[in-house]
């Protein structure tokens, strides 16, 4: 009686449990788990003079990136970051809010034009935007016969630059969750609010504004998170001159191959998402919002 | 007692669909008048028309005697209950209720003396710092009434406020509804698809159908003198018998149906060989075991149901229509399957002008111009 | 009526951010997409020189691109299979029984969600090195399927979150076994939820750029393959193979979502 309850628990549970949670385990475990355990790891190692890395405990890394000039990239990482997240903000709401509020089945196209561009890789997009802002490039040249200006404007290598290609990579990531939550608003509460006197202004602050904040905050987390990583974007649009987090990083792992000392930057970088993924956490913010 | 909600003339038109024809309305100062109707009938876009969600086709709405149709909500003064209460998720039920008062800049003190004595009057003392997610239905109905009539609205609009509720909650706030309304003294303007409740609670009945207001009265007139075929079958249970009317004397008319003649009152409108309608309520209905006079309908007898106090009757003619009688329990009844003799008081029978009556009248002025 | 024309001026200011917001997003591939028909022949090809099809022709001569073009699509699809698969079974895995590190798994998915692309990357580069994977092909199908699969995972489970697990029991007590009602009721049911996440791996695979390239070895991607020669100007046979991966996905998108421009649906 015994043996034949045990196999049926096996047949009705813990194999179909093993199954099917099995292989994402594996590959979490693998893929993830172990990889950022042995950066952490590594940020603690140091480099012999053929760049191998040596496995003895230093905190030397860390001592390098607490230096002026590595913080001096740190804040403006945390600048751009930021400018981005608020100008994302700003075009995004609206935006979201006008096509998530219009009736009939123009929405649904509304919605997959926003989506459409980005399925042309985001490189080759950024490189669309060189070629449109560069000295010889078609502002300019437009400028130039409108006779605005004389000469070309270098509009390229410059923060406002890198800026413009991050709203440009992320914006989408604040506008489907924007998009989302403002959906998700019962239009009989924007009702009610004016029934009983409110202006449409203060609609937006009382009722709007605080039902979609969840919104807001995933988007910014979706948006600001990235913004420290896009090496490529002040790569080709910044030309050196805005380096985040990112670019750091990679010159780390490539020209200058000092991996423990990339392995620190990272964990740095983790730190950073950790507080934020906590702040928006205690903001309320709900994990599977992000992502889907 | 003055005319506080003037509708005149009002269209609304969606595209293709004529959802309100033609309205004319108007509510009397501080009476409960009820908007009833199937949905899709027009009840709800007019009440949404007075509060300002939707503005009219054409027409006019006149709310204290002066036009609004081009005031935005906020700027009127009059208040809506939401079917689906439409209370605010992320503020207290406290905040719920002082929404208005802050809206207008009412001074903190004064919200919150009002705020505590309309919560003392729906009976939820002590929920201030609830949310509405931690209410039940019935306590989240009374903050959406307690919210909306705070600000001390001139018409309180109500759009099928109970129609969330059980039965016995829904009875018991319709009581409770009345009772606020007649403390108050504000205008209520009331719609639902439930006849029993418009008629427990209005004062007044609108029934609409298809745009259009059929018949505006008292609930008593509504059910007694039904002016209309739909009316008449939309409100209670009923019988009906479509015939023409082939003799009048006296006021007293000899109707020829498909399964024979019967007597019925004739008020004086009524005109010989006019197609006409006869609706007769269940309780109204009686039969008997041998021919009446007046009365050539012969039926057999279905099926006999008992429900509590009455006995449903279900007899059935010749044509296979059948017809609901009441009887009260306890009387001696004629087995099932046996024949028996329709009949009523010709005082309580319903004389229905057919609609195509109108349509008759209509050309007959024609030809009179 | 006042109320009538304030709300045709702010339908018509609506209009006009939005016109402005969609040039904005389209501004790069429109200049994409005429450069692959610019004459010019000196680098970095950036003023318009003319009309010319010939970096179409020129295309088909420059087999590097062609093929890095063909390896996206092959890891692509090839991660987006296992992603779907992997990220489907955990889902309802997860949905379902009890087990221990549950919470471990959970958050151990939201990591290629929150955390900057680089990290990971970097992260499978130095394991990668460590035990020696030669890096390529294999190298960056798993990479792909690794942050692919948390994707997967979270459109499966908003599906699941509506999911009655009733409809199972009934199949069973209607005599279907597990596997019969698996594949019966539970794939069925939760088909939108795992197309659209399988949607989204695909996306995210062919678009990525930075986890790629610290896995890739010899085995270039499109998108690396551009990177490479974003220094000294990308030549617009480039732009002419995004024109056509771009009226590929236009199409496809026409094809699967054709009811949307339909005028009566």
């Amino acid at each position: 009686m015994a043996g034949k309850r045990s196999k049926h628990e096996f047949r009705a549970n813990t194999l179909p449990a093993l199954l099917t949670v099995g292989p994402v385990t594996l590959v979490m475990v693998l893929l993830i788990a172990v990889p950022l355990i042995y950066v952490a790891v590594m940020s603690f190692c140091s480099i012999d003079e053929f760049y191998n890395v040596t496995f003895d405990f230093t905190l030397e890394n860390y001592v390098r990136l607490a230096n002026t000039d590595y913080l001096k990239i740190y804040a403006q990482s945390l600048i751009i970051a930021f400018l981005t997240t608020i100008i994302c903000i700003l075009i995004g709401y609206p935006f979201s809010y006008i096509i998530a509020r219009t009736k009939s089945r123009k929405k649904r196209i509304l919605y997959m034009l926003v989506i459409i561009p980005f399925w042309t890789n985001s490189l080759i997009r950024i490189y669309g935007w060189r070629t449109f802002l560069g000295s010889s490039g078609l502002l300019n040249a437009l400028l130039i016969k409108l006779k605005i200006v004389s000469e070309p404007i270098e509009f390229l290598y410059k923060q406002g630059t890198t800026i413009l290609g991050m709203v440009y990579c992320l914006i989408p990531f604040m506008i489907l969750p924007l998009y989302t939550a403002i959906e998700k608003l019962d239009g009989s509460l924007l009702e009610a609010s004016s029934d009983l006197g409110a202006k449409p202004v203060n609609t937006f602050i009382e009722v709007i504004l605080p039902l979609t904040s969840g919104g807001i905050f995933s988007g910014s987390l979706m948006v600001f998170i990235p913004c420290l990583g896009y090496f490529f974007v002040s790569d080709i649009l910044g030309g050196g001159n805005s380096d985040v987090i990112g670019n750091l990083i990679e010159r780390q792992f490539q020209s200058g191959n000092n991996w423990p000392l990339g392995a620190a930057l990272s964990i740095i970088l983790i730190i950073v998402t950790l507080i934020l993924v906590k702040i928006y956490q205690k903001l309320g913010g709900d994990m599977d919002s992000l992502g889907v | 007692m003055g005319k506080i909600v003037e509708i005149e003339g009002v269209n609304k038109i969606y595209g293709s669909n004529h959802v309100v024809r033609n309205l004319n309305l108007s509510v009397e100062e501080g009476e409960f008048l009820t908007l009833l109707g199937s949905s899709g009938c027009g009840k709800t876009t007019t009440l949404r028309m007075i509060a300002g969600f939707e503005e009219p086709t054409s027409g006019s709405i006149m709310v204290e005697g002066e036009r609004v149709e081009d005031k935005e909500p906020f700027e009127r003064n009059v208040n809506t209950v939401f079917q689906s209460y439409a209370l605010f998720p992320h503020k207290t039920i406290y905040d719920n209720i002082a929404y208005g008062l802050k809206m207008k800049k009412v001074p903190k003190d004064e919200i919150k003396s009002r705020v505590l004595e309309m919560m003392d009057m729906v009976q939820l003392n002590g929920f201030e710092k609830r949310y509405p997610s931690q209410l039940s239905g019935g306590q989240k109905q009374r903050v959406a009434i307690a919210r909306a009539l705070i600000n001390r609205p001139r018409v309180l609009l109500l759009d099928e406020p109970l129609g969330a509720l059980d039965l016995k909650l829904r009875k018991q706030m319709q009581l409770e509804l009345k009772r606020l309304q007649k403390k108050l003294n504000i205008t209520f303007i009331y719609v639902t698809h439930d006849q029993e409740e418009a008629l427990t609670m209005s004062d007044r009945i609108a029934v609409m159908h298809d745009g259009i207001i059929d018949q505006l009265a008292s609930p008593a007139e509504i059910y007694e003198h039904p002016a209309t075929k739909f009316v008449a079958t939309f409100i209670g249970e009923t019988n009906i018998y479509d015939g023409c009317i082939t003799s009048i004397t006296d006021g007293v008319a000899t109707m020829t149906l498909e399964n024979g003649a019967v007597t019925v009152n004739a008020p004086e409108d009524f005109s010989l060989l006019e197609y006409a309608t006869i609706s007769v309520r269940p309780e109204k209905m009686k039969f008997s075991t041998s021919p009446v006079e007046g009365f050539e309908l012969v039926a057999q007898v279905k099926d006999y149901i008992y429900v509590g106090s009455v006995l449903k009757c279900v007899v059935s003619l010749p044509n296979g229509n059948e017809l609901k009688i009441e009887r009260l329990a306890g009387q001696e009844l004629p087995p099932v399957g046996s024949k028996c003799y329709p009949y009523w008081n010709v005082d309580d029978a319903v004389l229905i002008h057919n609609e195509s009556h109108y349509i008759f009248e209509a050309l007959n002025n024609i030809k009179l111009a | 009526m006042k109320r009538k024309k304030k709300a045709k001026r702010k339908k018509g200011l609506s209009f006009v951010f939005c016109a402005l917001v969609y040039l904005f997003l389209f501004l790069p591939i429109s200049v994409i997409v005429a450069n692959s028909f610019n004459a010019t022949t000196t680098k970095p090809y950036m003023s318009w020189k003319g009309f010319t099809f010939d970096w179409y022709i020129k295309l088909w001569e420059n087999s590097s691109l062609v093929d890095a073009f063909g390896t996206t699509m092959i890891i692509a699809i090839v991660s987006t299979l296992l992603a779907t698969v992997i990220g489907t079974l955990g889902a309802i895995g997860m949905y379902r029984y009890k087990f221990k590190g549950k919470a471990l798994i959970d958050g151990l998915l939201y990591i290629p969600v929150v955390i900057p692309e680089i990290v990971l990357g970097i992260s499978l580069l130095t394991i990668f090195a460590k035990i020696n994977i030669p890096r390529g092909m294999l190298t960056l199908i798993l990479a792909h399927v690794t942050f692919c699969i948390p994707f997967v995972i979270f459109n499966v489970r908003a599906r699941l979150s509506g999911y009655d697990n009733s409809i199972e029991e009934a199949s069973m007590d209607l005599g279907a076994n597990r596997l019969v009602t698996f594949f019966e009721i539970t794939l069925p049911v939760l088909a939108p939820g795992i197309l659209g996440g399988a949607l989204l791996a695909f996306t995210l695979s062919i678009d990525d750029v930075i986890i790629s390239y610290f896995v890739y070895g010899q085995t270039k991607t499109y998108p690396l393959k551009v990177m490479e020669s974003v220094k000294s100007g990308v030549a617009p046979d480039v732009n002419a193979l995004s024109t056509l991966v771009l009226i590929g996905t236009i199409l496809f998108v026409v094809l699967t979502q054709g009811d949307l421009f339909k005028k009566n649906r």
